[in-house]
């Protein structure tokens, strides 16, 4: 065998090695999702054999129409929760990506006192465990009024995320070439023209970003709904899983149904968005 | 078209004060060349023009317009940036068409304004294009269409050919010398490299660390510089300057060697004066192959040897050792020499310069 041939063999043997070993990795992370979908599925006493039952015998929708099916027939508020879940990530999320390219701008553009000693606070908040949080987090509230409001929820929400959002955004402003926003005040731009036709359209990506991990902190969220949450009028999808916890029994195939119904639309959305997260727009602005 | 005149423009970023009260005067159409090493204030002072930068002091005015505390927007200038400073998510199109759109032209008004700069700048075969798909020469193209498009009172460029290659360099250089020439409105260019000065501008403005040493025509400041840095930073290779004392009609240099004191300026100088002489390499020569005009009146001859050289083809660079220093000289008509080689330099002493070792003035005036 020639030395081409042989080379061609080594390359052929590790093309094929890589895809086996990505399937192998690829099967690691998605097999939690896959046993979530399956165990929405079938029965309990499937879920809980021992040892586990890897092909189902028998499956059904059971779980998901019980779930809609209203309180008395095994159903829980599965609408009120999908609501409040819905208003709360998604107004937290516009608040906090708001604040955040305000503070990312000020932060990637001007000098000003105190500049790094702020921005070393802002990420020192990232440091605090959330649950080390909920209970002082909850005496506010309490004495504010604002348990079981949205409104309590979203300022939670809002506070949690924008360290992160800031950060992020900040990042990709720094990306985007000063030279820029100046070429398009030259080109007759306002401040705030130069702002919204030129910087916003190549930090892009980088929003885009902050609002999907912003939203999806939101979405997921468990330790401090399961706080300030009391009822129907703000509880979340996931303080909501606990309503198939009873004093003896836990539904765990119901518990996945809803699981499923979490993350179709957390699914859904990062999809849509995901083309906008596209990095290297700005390749090409300045230079040869 | 416009005028631009600065008086007593001041920067300063806290206590630092960067450039200090300039005074320019640029007259309708013309072509002129802020110059000098990094951090004289020639950026500072063409972003204040801009207005880019707040200004500390003094006064900008365009066209017989005060505009020290206009927005960039309304001072009708455009400027060509050192990083061109294309909008990546715009074609070419776009980017020429930008702004024309912010000031809300018509479709038409705008498509014949783009149609136009693009033919200046032989633009069409890119419109549909992104920055990021253009060489570096035709993104250099696009932002001075960019420019020409709004129809400025005031061009302002900023290094712009710093990035390219020294090909593309020239020949981007002639291009903007053709652009003037059309468009025939006032520049105002921004460049540490004085080929660059020298070859475009009507006048040139030497800056160092934050004031004007000349201004001048390109022929004023290589033949007349009124400063020791002008004659220093003029001219490549550069002029050769040596400290020297004024000594018995003659100047004696450090270490002894001594040069007769240029007719011109035994007038201007006295027994015991500190003195730098300058003398370009066009002007100190191998005795045989300068630029003999045959109307020397005052060259001085003495035999130095050669301490390297450097062949360019058509002429030579011929390092002699003077005091010992290397003086650069240049000789035409190159014959081959070695180091070590005794050869007979002439000094052509009426093209000679003598300034002030003190304050660094020409003592020609």
């Amino acid at each position: 065998m020639d030395e081409n041939a042989s080379a061609r063999l080594i390359r052929r043997t590790l093309t094929v090695g890589h895809r086996v070993g990505l399937f192998l990795a690829m099967l690691v992370i998605c097999l939690p999702g896959i046993w979530i979908v399956l165990s929405s599925l079938r029965p309990t006493v499937e879920i809980m054999a021992k040892p586990p039952v890897w092909i189902p015998q028998q499956l059904s929708f059971d779980a998901y129409v019980a779930m809609f099916s209203g309180i008395g027939k095994g159903g829980i508020p599965v609408l009120d929760y999908f609501r409040n879940s819905l208003i709360i990530s998604v107004t937290s999320t516009v608040i906090a990506v708001a604040i955040g390219m305000a503070g990312g701008y000020a932060f990637a553009r001007y000098r000003f006192r105190g500049k790094s000693g702020m921005f070393l606070g802002l990420m020192l908040t990232r440091t605090v465990p959330g649950i080390a949080m909920s209970l002082p987090l909850f005496f506010v509230c309490a004495r504010l009024g604002i348990i079981d409001t949205h409104f309590g929820m979203i300022l939670a929400y809002v506070a949690l995320n924008i360290p992160f959002t800031i950060w992020l955004i900040d990042g990709f402003f720094r990306q985007v070439p000063k030279d820029l926003a100046e070429a398009a005040q030259i080109d007759g731009c306002t401040r705030w023209q130069a702002f919204w036709q030129v910087e916003f359209p190549l930090a892009r990506p980088g929003i885009a970003s902050a609002a999907i991990f912003a939203f999806l902190t939101c979405w997921n969220e468990f330790a401090l709904a399961s706080q300030l949450t009391r009822s129907v009028n703000s509880k979340t999808l996931p303080v909501g899983l606990l309503d198939y916890t009873a004093e003896f029994t836990i539904d765990w195939r119901g518990m996945c149904a809803l699981a499923v119904v979490m993350i179709i639309p957390a699914l859904t959305l990062t999809y849509i968005v995901q083309k906008h997260l596209v990095g290297g727009l700005t390749s090409g602005a300045v230079k040869g | 078209m416009a005028t631009v005149s600065l008086k007593r423009l001041t920067k300063r970023y806290g206590n630092m004060e960067i450039v200090h009260g300039i005074d320019l005067d640029i007259a309708d159409r013309e072509f002129i060349a802020l110059v000098g090493p990094s951090g004289c204030g020639k950026s500072t002072t063409l972003r204040m023009i801009a207005g880019l930068e707040d200004i500390s002091g003094g006064n900008i005015d365009i066209g017989g317009r005060v505009v020290n505390d206009l927005p960039p927007r309304s001072r009708n200038i455009s400027m060509v940036f050192q990083s061109y400073a294309l909008y990546p998510h715009m074609t070419v199109r776009e980017n020429l068409g930008f702004s024309l759109k912010i000031a809300g032209a018509a479709k038409d008004d705008m498509d014949r304004r783009v149609a136009e700069a693009s033919a200046i700048l032989g633009l069409d075969e890119l419109l549909e294009r992104r920055p990021s798909q253009l060489s570096g020469g035709q993104r250099q193209r696009v932002a001075m269409g960019r420019a020409i498009v709004r129809d400025p009172d005031v061009f302002l460029f900023d290094e712009p050919l710093s990035n390219l290659d020294a090909k593309l360099r020239t020949q981007m250089r002639t291009e903007i010398k053709k652009l003037h020439a059309k468009v025939k409105s006032t520049v105002i260019y921004v460049t540490h490299d004085q080929v660059e000065a020298m070859t475009l501008a009507d006048r040139i403005v030497i800056m160092r660390s934050g004031y004007i040493e000349q201004v001048g025509t390109p022929d004023e400041v290589f033949s007349r510089p009124a400063t020791r840095f002008v004659a220093g930073f003029i001219g490549s290779p550069p002029m050769n300057l040596h400290e020297a004392t004024v000594s018995d009609g003659r100047l004696v240099f450090s270490r002894g060697d001594s040069l007769p004191l240029p007719g011109q300026f035994k007038s201007k100088t006295a027994a015991g004066d500190k003195v730098v002489f300058g003398i370009r390499p066009d002007d100190f020569y191998p005795t045989g192959h300068g630029l003999s005009s045959g109307g020397e009146t005052e060259v001085h001859r003495l035999d130095l040897p050669v301490s390297i050289t450097e062949p360019l083809g058509n002429e030579t660079l011929v390092f002699a050792e003077f005091n010992g220093a290397d003086w650069v000289s240049r000789m035409l008509n190159p014959k081959p020499l070695k180091a070590g080689d005794r050869i007979g330099m002439s000094f052509d002493l009426s093209r000679a310069h003598l300034f002030s070792a003190e304050t660094g003035k020409s003592l020609r005036n």
